[in-house]
């Protein structure tokens, strides 16, 4: 089986070669100790020849990234550990949750007051999605004062923008789901400024309630949306911006000078 | 074209492309259609609506509202309800031509802003909506703030067999007025408004 290279791994960290005579009991099989501890790694060969998933796995991971990068290059993966915490925890609300107009207030009330961390899960996706918010904000502000949309970036900001939009629709989707007076109104309000939109603005309202008026199926329409619809698309789109992202590499920071490429330092030294 | 017979226009590779091109879209348009269709139908769909009896005549007078909660969609419990300010007609004061079904006045309490409820303050004779500051005059108009129409109203009319009056569907009007079929709020109806914003196919147009 051929061994594929190892990642470049620090040195501390690569694993030390057997000293001869160690391994094997001599005729060159294995004793069941070596292979208890190889398993690991027969089981990862296993799984890479069969799927040599382990190249796009050093590709996106064990990529060159330019110097000067810093601590506002994380906002993005902040955004996106965020989302995935939306998502976590979102699911878990979900077992409690019950959409139905006359008994959503009171599944909220169960999981805030009688849920065995109910109270904890819920205000975790409840200021997550802030934190969301503003993490996406920022992210978008490093990469616009960066520079770092500009040509061959272009469709990462795009796709970025999207998923700008696709989080403040989760923001108001979610919003109506505990049900109290202010995710009422504040819908209500929400539904009205989406009428305002000259010609298709009444049909569009009449698509988010689903009628001409807060209906039966208005709530469990905002929850689909808000559980399938957007966090599919978010997780598709967040997997698109990676890839670019990964393809064309990370933008140094404004800052930085384009280094002359040692050879030819060296060779002008010569001369 | 490679494989082809001379002048052949189709031949079985391409045939047999186009036959798995068009088959997969078959395949996919028959789950995406009806699931839009699915999505999409509430709003080609008529809510329904009826004459609900909210007093006897008596009850009402020309110079005050009265509160009455009525039911705009039925089987949701609270979240269906809302509220209109009732009065009689006072032909001193409602200029708009009366018909079989304004005797009396009755106003929906949604702000013609963006949908927040208002309340009646009777010291001032105005109604005022908590959540952006608009204010209407005894009539409905607009007398401040971001509205920009007249408080909606309800058909009324006189059941004469059980001496009831009843409040029907709503309706949008504009400064003068006029009716127009229930439009949502924030959508002016002076002008060029009542185009930008058509009538929708999910109200009734009429009692």
């Amino acid at each position: 089986m051929p061994k594929l290279p190892a990642p470049p791994l620090p040195k501390v960290l690569r694993p030390k070669p057997n000293r001869p005579g160690q391994n094997g009991n001599g005729n060159g099989a294995m004793t069941p100790a070596d292979a208890a501890q190889e398993a690991g790694i027969t089981v990862v060969d296993w799984l890479d020849e069969r799927t040599a998933l382990s190249g796009g796995i050093r590709w996106m991971l064990f990529r060159k990234v330019p110097p000067g990068v810093n601590w506002f290059y994380t906002l993005g993966s902040a955004t996106m550990f965020a989302f995935i915490s939306q998502a976590v925890t979102g699911v878990f609300l979900a077992m409690y949750y019950n959409p139905a107009p006359n008994d959503a207030y009171e599944s909220v009330r169960y999981i805030t007051d009688q849920v065995f961390l109910g109270q904890f899960v819920r205000g975790m996706h409840k200021w997550g999605a802030s934190v969301m918010v503003i993490l996406i904000f920022l992210h978008m502000g490093r990469v616009f004062f960066f520079g770092a949309y500009k040509y061959p970036r272009e469709l990462t900001w795009v796709i970025g923008v999207v998923l700008l939009i696709l989080t403040l629709a989760m923001g108001f989707t979610g919003y109506l789901l505990p049900f109290n007076q202010q995710a009422y109104w504040a819908s209500i309000v929400g539904i009205n400024i989406n009428a305002t939109g000259p010609l298709i603005g009444p049909f569009l309202s009449d698509f988010l309630r689903a009628g001409p008026e807060f209906g039966a199926t208005t709530l469990s329409r905002f929850y689909a949306i808000h559980m399938m619809v957007i966090p599919g698309l978010i997780a598709a789109l967040i997997g698109l911006h990676l890839y670019l992202i990964t393809k064309l590499g990370i933008s140094a920071p404004p800052w930085m000078k384009a280094e002359p490429e040692r050879e030819l330092e060296l060779e002008k030294v010569e001369i | 074209m490679p494989g082809a017979f001379e002048g052949e226009t189709v031949n079985r590779r391409r045939f047999m492309t186009a036959t798995v091109h068009g088959a997969g879209a078959v395949a996919a348009a028959a789950f995406t259609l009806p699931a839009l269709g699915f999505a999409l139908g509430p709003v080609f769909s008529r809510l329904p609506w009826s004459w609900q009896a909210i007093g006897k005549p008596s009850d009402f007078t020309q110079d005050n509202y009265v509160i009455k909660a009525i039911t705009i969609v039925q089987g949701i419990g609270e979240a269906g309800k809302s509220i209109a300010y009732v009065r009689a007609r006072d032909s001193a004061i409602d200029k708009e031509p009366e018909d079989q079904y304004n005797h009396w006045v009755a106003l929906s309490s949604r702000c013609m802003h963006l949908g927040c409820p208002v309340r009646y303050v009777a010291a001032a004779e105005r109604f005022i909506c908590p959540c952006h500051g608009g204010v209407y005059d005894f009539r409905g108009m607009v007398a401040g703030g971001p509205p920009v129409r007249p408080l909606d109203r309800f058909y009324t009319r006189l059941n004469s067999t059980t001496g009831l009056v009843e409040l029907g569907p709503r309706y949008s009007v504009n400064s003068e007025l006029q009716r127009f079929s229930p439009r949502d709020p924030g959508e002016p109806l002076d002008g060029i408004g009542q185009f930008l914003y058509p009538s929708r196919f999910s109200t009734a147009k009429r009692p």
